[in-house]
């Protein structure tokens, strides 16, 4: 019986690591959103998304503010996006939304820039002045080609 | 002429016959397998309870495979550190080390590898274990008192393994990222910040579902397995010996086939 108690004691401990260590990931690398999403949404209308995805970041002034939490093509051009920005961040009215790449071939990522308005966004609202993703194979041809029409 | 041509006839029915009747044995082992297991499974929710066998078996199959977990885990992470550090190296982007390393831990090496040690380890034992018992004739005994040997032998093994893997398999992953992590940035140099940092931007939770779905799936594979292997074993010393070699290779290359049709879904 004795011996059955020390067992029973070390598959707890056995349970226990294996639990923090089941914890640790969900947390911390895979960073759970816990119970509840935190932060509130904003929506974005774009001509083009150009590779944004759901869960790319957000970043105001080079910082990580939030990802992104859907991305769905509406009125049959426009993609649309839901953009979850953390508790705690003020985005004025007049804030300009637009896609940008980390580096040359870098992920895809919203940058977002404040404008000038007191006033500050309030969940749900939309993100109206938007610009979309700069196509380096558009400017190229369009570089080509102009000197020819 | 004609002769040859009967030769020829009977050769090829004989292939045929016995690639036939080695595709009918594995159909029919696989259907008795997995009726043998939901038997056992289906006793899960009914008295008396197995709680002290599971308990025991929780010990010796979890328990007894932690150090060689913590050993794999370890020089998992470290060679890849090393292994991804010199490729990177190449393209000037060290930083992406952390989630090169933490990706090919959490998604792949840590449920595979932990499958193998685990299979090593444990799944030989159980089945080893479970075929001497029957050469002994104590499965016999057991049913001579009224003991159901399904409920109280391979019930507490299978739900023991489906339990234990994941938990190792965790183990494994937190400590080949940290060994990672320890040749990464105290040996070779690169960026403390950018190690975790990259880590925890690039995996996501999908890659430790995955990961944790598939420890799941194979640790439930491996106690089925191996103690199907184990139970129906030929009651002799080499069918004990041969039963366990199988049960052994059986439960690696269904590890990997499943490793395949899991990522495919997970990706």
């Amino acid at each position: 019986m004795q011996q059955y108690r020390r067992i029973e004691m070390t598959v707890g401990v056995f349970v226990f690591l294996g639990l923090v260590a089941i914890a640790w990931l969900a947390l911390k690398v895979g960073q759970v959103g816990g119970i509840g999403e935190s932060g509130y949404t904003l929506t974005a209308d774009f001509n083009d998304a150009g590779g944004v995805r759901k869960g790319s970041d957000i970043m105001m002034a080079g910082v990580i503010i939030g990802r992104v939490d859907d991305v769905k093509l509406t009125n049959n051009d426009h993609a649309t996006m839901i953009l979850r920005v953390n508790e705690g961040v003020k985005i004025s009215e007049d804030a300009f939304a637009s896609v940008r790449t980390k580096g040359i071939i870098g992920d895809r990522y919203i940058r977002i820039t404040q404008g000038m308005e007191e006033d500050h966004l309030v969940a749900g609202s939309e993100i109206e002045e938007t610009e979309s993703a700069i196509n380096i194979e558009d400017l190229i041809s369009k570089y080509i080609f102009s000197g020819k029409e | 002429m004609s002769n040859g041509m009967i030769n020829e006839q009977s050769s090829a029915a004989i292939f045929f016959g016995r690639m036939g009747r080695y595709a009918m044995h594995g159909i029919e082992q696989l259907g008795d397998g997995t009726r043998l297991g939901m038997h056992a499974l289906s006793l899960i929710f009914t008295r008396p309870w197995q709680g002290k066998h599971f308990i025991l078996q929780l010990y010796a199959l979890g328990v007894g495979s932690l150090v060689i977990i913590i050993i794999t885990g370890a020089f998992t992470g470290m060679v890849l550190a090393l292994q991804g550090y010199y490729t990177l190296a190449k393209f000037g982007s060290e930083s992406l080390l952390g989630a090169g390393v933490g990706m090919s831990i959490i998604r792949e090496l840590g449920p595979v590898l932990g499958a193998f040690m685990i299979i090593g380890r444990a799944g030989s034992s159980i089945t080893a274990e479970i075929g001497i018992m029957r050469v002994t004739e104590q499965t016999d005994a057991l049913e001579m008192m009224a003991v159901n040997p399904k409920r109280r032998v391979l019930l507490p093994r299978i739900v023991a393994t489906t339990i234990a893997v994941p938990l190792l398999v965790s183990i494994f992953d937190v400590v080949g990222i940290g060994t990672g992590y320890i040749v990464g940035v105290e040996m070779l140099g690169v960026n403390s910040g950018a190690y975790m940092a990259e880590l925890i931007a690039k995996i996501d939770m999908i890659d430790l579902n995955g990961g944790w779905v598939k420890a799941g799936v194979f640790g439930f594979m491996i106690g089925m397995i191996c103690t199907y292997m184990g139970y129906r074993a030929t009651p002799t010393t080499e069918g004990v010996a041969k039963a366990t070699t199988q049960a052994v290779v059986i439960a690696s290359v269904g590890v990997l086939i499943m490793d395949y049709i899991l990522t495919s879904f997970y990706l």
